[in-house]
């Protein structure tokens, strides 16, 4: 296969470089806030910043999803990051409301605007008692400064700020669950929904992107598509009986802060990757809804179990390398320990004691040669990928120049994913998403031994 | 329409339609805070520029995300080194901004520079560096000083005014590159016949997106000209530095390179002209443009050169796109791109496939580009400066358009619409300049408009 020599600037070492990051296995806060709100039903996106920034994310959202992004922007100038931002962000209340009319506007702060030390909640209060915001419509924002935390708290700040600003208490109990799925693809939430159903619990689940960034072509262009969690529900989140949250850098400030503020008692998980995690969530599910796991479900593990026996010989033994985000790397990672595959090498760039310390528990203490990257970019992955390769690579797009430059079977996952179709499709959580995930490894891994098995050893029967 | 406009009080000035009395479109002020719109920064404007530079080092001094949206997005392609395509950022955390971050960039500096043995590195200023007050040319300096190669910062802090502003910043750092070096024939990559050629010019504003850039130079190689620099598809510091022994600065992306060919006017006397390579009458205008231009007087050679290239190349060409004319003949096309200098070429280069253009619009037009769109197009086209996906897919659907011509958020909008799409931005995967760019560009708007999914799609709701 012909390799482009020139791609190459990684070298096996280099100087160290504390102060520099190459290559970043991270992206800033705004996008996972953006990403968030697009998962509320009629709500509008809105960053509270310079142009570029919103620019940026609708982009890469759309390359992503290959959907229209909405989302609007201070528009800031050099008068704005003297004076403030304060007018221009009562400016864009009336403008997003008179030509969009949305029922929420979701802020999201920027680097810009947090350095200038905009203050959101006086903005917003100052806009309400001056009769800005329209009856029957609300405004409310997250702090996201580009310079703390990555894309993931961005998500996690603002599905937190739903919470804190509408989720209220009656007193009068209802039987729902509240589930928070994390950053999940539009995908994976109808999965869960689907799970849901299929148990017969009735549940909110905030945010909700499907239907929303997974739209159909109808020949119309829809502003706010029909998906997306109804405000009403959120309201309304204060009355549920218990919440699951989904990933615990995702979800788990908006179930803790349900917990504290409305006494909804929650249980934070992992993401429902793989057979156990699906096994716990499923099982979280029975115990606080109170109902029978569902045949249904019974036959979807089964068939995973089955999946898992019949492949073993395929997956048994496999060195693999992943790069991504906390919640989706913990289970994933015991799902491939599940397959008796060894996880040589992790790097996130939202490293933090419980990432770390789940991945020890999960996995047990790194070994001789392991490498656990937090906080890591993928140059430096890729320079241990040079010094050791490994037989399997999951992680984003960006991962792609590794997995060339080594000539490394490769599986996308993850966020951003620029150059494929399908996430917004088919899901990776429970354990259909289980058995995707390994149709996809199985695949990669035997396409390589096809490719490189000598004719006599090229099989027809796998 | 009407009912449009009064819902829409604020972009009234930024809409207009062409042929009426009234024509006097507002452009190049700020975005409405709060409008979706499908602009970007100043850093963005700096970024896009300087990218393909290809053998410099590329730091973007901020937070994180301004070099991960910016890593790798933009096609252009280089030929030998990919250092450009790596992101490298200072990734700065809340203490830096607190207490400054020079010694992080010094210290980020002086080891990309150490391990990659660039040509030279631009540090892109991101928004809180203007705010944290970090003297980024002083570091700039410091390291030049110590490592021997031009460091330069690009002062491109996104709310510094707008993408063209961006432009701007991009063109001041080039400018300060340009005269530090002399041309040697020896490494020259183009065609050796004219290597040692006494005529030559640079090309500025084209970016080498899909490999244009080949096209394009081999177009004036054909014609005995040297090609200096091109700034900055397929870029090497050392050419850019040797830039100003050019006799002339051909600039194609106006918008964006205008101001750096004044200043090399202005600086070492080379004189500029403005050409576009879209479509065969532009691309055809852009060679007689060189051959005729005053730095070339006492060359007549160059004419019959020119003449005899778009002959040829033209008969190449002209059959088949005729043969696409005859599918797209009568349909109706919009237009939304960066710039629109672009945008005049586009509706030409559709009028020679009988396509008409219903909507045409830039982010960044200035007021005659505006203007000239007006003389151009056929009267009742809609023009439109910094629109939204709202605006945009009203008039796609009030002017029943079957085919769009933009960039990367424009996409899923026509196709939601059930509209075919043409990617005139950082995506074009085709080379779209030059002659046998105008074939791929009618083959691609064929492809798509007649696309077999369009007749599949459910259209019984539609309204």
């Amino acid at each position: 296969m012909p390799k482009d020599p020139y791609l190459k600037h990684t070298a096996a070492e280099s100087p160290p470089r504390e102060a520099l990051t190459i290559n970043p296995a991270k992206t800033c806060q705004p996008i996972g806030a953006m990403y968030a709100a697009l998962g509320v039903h009629r709500c509008l996106p809105h960053s509270h910043g310079s142009q570029g920034c919103c620019s940026y994310h609708r982009s890469t959202l759309t390359r992503h999803y290959k959907e229209p992004v909405m989302a609007a922007t201070s528009s800031f100038t050099e008068g704005a990051s003297v004076f403030g931002g304060q007018s221009n962000l009562l400016q864009a209340f009336n403008t997003i409301f008179t030509l969009y009319d949305p029922d929420i506007i979701a802020v999201h702060t920027t680097c810009l605007s947090e350095t200038i030390g905009d203050d959101l909640p006086q903005i917003i209060g100052k806009a309400t008692a001056e009769g800005k915001i329209p009856a029957g419509r609300v405004v409310l924002h997250a702090n996201t400064p580009s310079y703390i935390g990555s894309h993931v708290t961005g998500f996690a700040s603002m599905t937190r700020a739903f919470v804190d600003y509408f989720a209220e208490t009656t007193g009068k109990k209802s039987d729902r669950l509240a589930v928070f799925p994390g950053w999940v693809e539009p995908s994976d939430m109808a999965e869960l929904k689907r799970l849901l159903e299929t148990m017969e619990i009735p549940y909110t689940m905030l945010p909700d992107t499907s239907g929303v960034l997974d739209s159909p072509l109808t020949g119309h262009f829809e502003m706010y598509p029909e998906g997306g969690t109804r405000l009403e529900d959120i309201r309304h989140m204060g009355d549920v009986k218990a919440s699951i949250g989904l990933g615990p850098y995702c979800s788990g400030p908006a179930a803790k802060l349900l917990d504290t503020k409305c006494r909804v008692p929650c249980d934070i998980l992992d993401l429902p990757i793989g057979l156990s995690a699906t096994d716990r969530f499923i099982d979280a599910l029975r115990r606080t809804a109170g109902v029978a796991v569902s045949e249904t479900v019974i036959r979807e593990r089964g068939r995973l179990v089955d999946m898992m026996a019949d492949m073993h010989q395929y997956t048994y033994g496999r060195t693999v390398a992943l790069a991504g985000d906390p919640d989706q790397l913990c289970p994933l990672s015991e799902f491939l320990r599940d397959m008796d595959m060894k996880v040589k090498y992790v790097v996130t760039g939202t490293p933090g004691k419980p990432f770390e310390s789940r991945m020890s528990e999960l996995l047990g203490e790194a070994e001789e040669g392991d490498w656990r990257g937090a906080p890591g970019d993928l140059f430096s992955l890729h320079q241990r990928l040079k010094a050791e390769p490994t037989d399997l690579l999951i992680g984003n797009s960006y991962c792609k120049y590794m997995a060339r430059d080594e000539d490394i079977p490769f599986v996308r996952f993850g966020f951003p994913i620029l150059d494929r179709v399908g996430h917004s499709d088919f899901p990776y959580v429970g354990y259909r998403g289980a058995m995707r995930v390994m149709e996809r490894v199985l695949g990669v891994l035997m396409d390589r031994q096809d490719r490189d098995s000598p004719n006599e050893r090229f099989e027809l029967v796998m | 329409m009407e009912s449009y406009f009064a819902l829409l009080k604020g972009r009234r000035d930024q809409v207009a339609r062409a042929g009426e009395p009234s024509m006097n479109i507002a452009c190049g002020s700020p975005s409405l805070a709060g409008s979706v719109s499908q602009r970007a920064c100043v850093f963005c404007g700096s970024r896009v520029v300087l990218y393909p530079i290809a053998d410099a080092v590329h730091l973007v001094h901020g937070p994180v995300g301004c070099a991960a949206y910016t890593w790798d997005i933009r096609g252009s392609v280089s030929t030998g080194p990919q250092l450009h395509r790596l992101s490298f950022t200072t990734d700065l955390r809340e203490t830096d901004v607190i207490f400054g971050g020079e010694k992080r960039l010094y210290a980020a500096l002086s080891a990309l520079i150490e391990e990659h043995r660039p040509r030279a590195a631009f540090v892109y200023a991101t928004c809180i560096i203007g705010l944290i007050g970090d003297d980024v040319a002083a570091v700039c300096r410091k390291v030049s000083a110590e490592r021997g190669i031009p460091v330069l910062p690009v002062h491109s802090e996104g709310f510094k005014g707008t993408k063209k502003d961006g432009y701007r910043a991009a063109c001041a750092a080039l400018a300060s590159l340009v005269g530090t070096a002399e041309p040697r024939s020896a490494d020259y990559r183009g065609d050796p016949a004219v290597a040692r050629s006494r005529l030559s010019i640079n090309i500025l504003g084209e970016f080498n997106l899909a490999g244009e850039a080949r096209i394009i130079r081999g177009y004036y190689e054909r014609m005995g000209i040297r090609v200096q620099s091109i700034m900055t598809g397929d870029g090497r510091v050392d050419e850019i530095r040797a830039a100003h022994r050019a006799d002339l600065d051909v600039v194609q992306c106006s918008g964006s390179m205008t101001y750096l060919a004044k200043t090399m006017r202005d600086g070492w006397g080379i004189p500029f002209v403005q050409a576009s390579f879209f479509g065969l009458d532009d691309a055809a205008a852009a060679l007689y443009a060189v051959a005729s231009a005053p730095a070339f007087a006492g060359e007549p050679a160059l004419a019959e050169r020119a003449a005899a290239i778009v002959a040829e190349e033209v008969d190449k060409v002209l059959p088949e796109i005729r043969a696409i004319r005859r599918d797209l003949e009568g349909m109706r096309a919009a237009i939304y791109v960066g710039g629109a200098f672009k945008a005049r070429s586009l509706v030409k280069a559709l009028r020679l496939l009988g396509v008409s253009t219903a909507l045409v619009g830039s982010q960044t037009g200035d007021k005659a580009d505006y203007d000239d769109l007006d003389a151009l197009c056929d009267p009742g086209t809609i023009i439109v400066d910094d629109s939204n996906p709202a605006e945009l897919s009203r008039f796609l659907k009030m002017k029943r358009v079957q085919i769009f011509i933009g960039g990367v958020k424009e996409r899923p909008i026509a196709h939601k619409l059930g509209i075919g799409f043409c990617d005139h931005n950082h995506e074009r995967k085709i080379p779209l300049a030059g002659f046998e760019g105008m074939v791929n560009f009618a083959r691609e708007l064929r492809a798509s408009a007649m696309s077999p999914v369009w007749s599949l799609l459910d259209r019984e709701r539609d309204d």
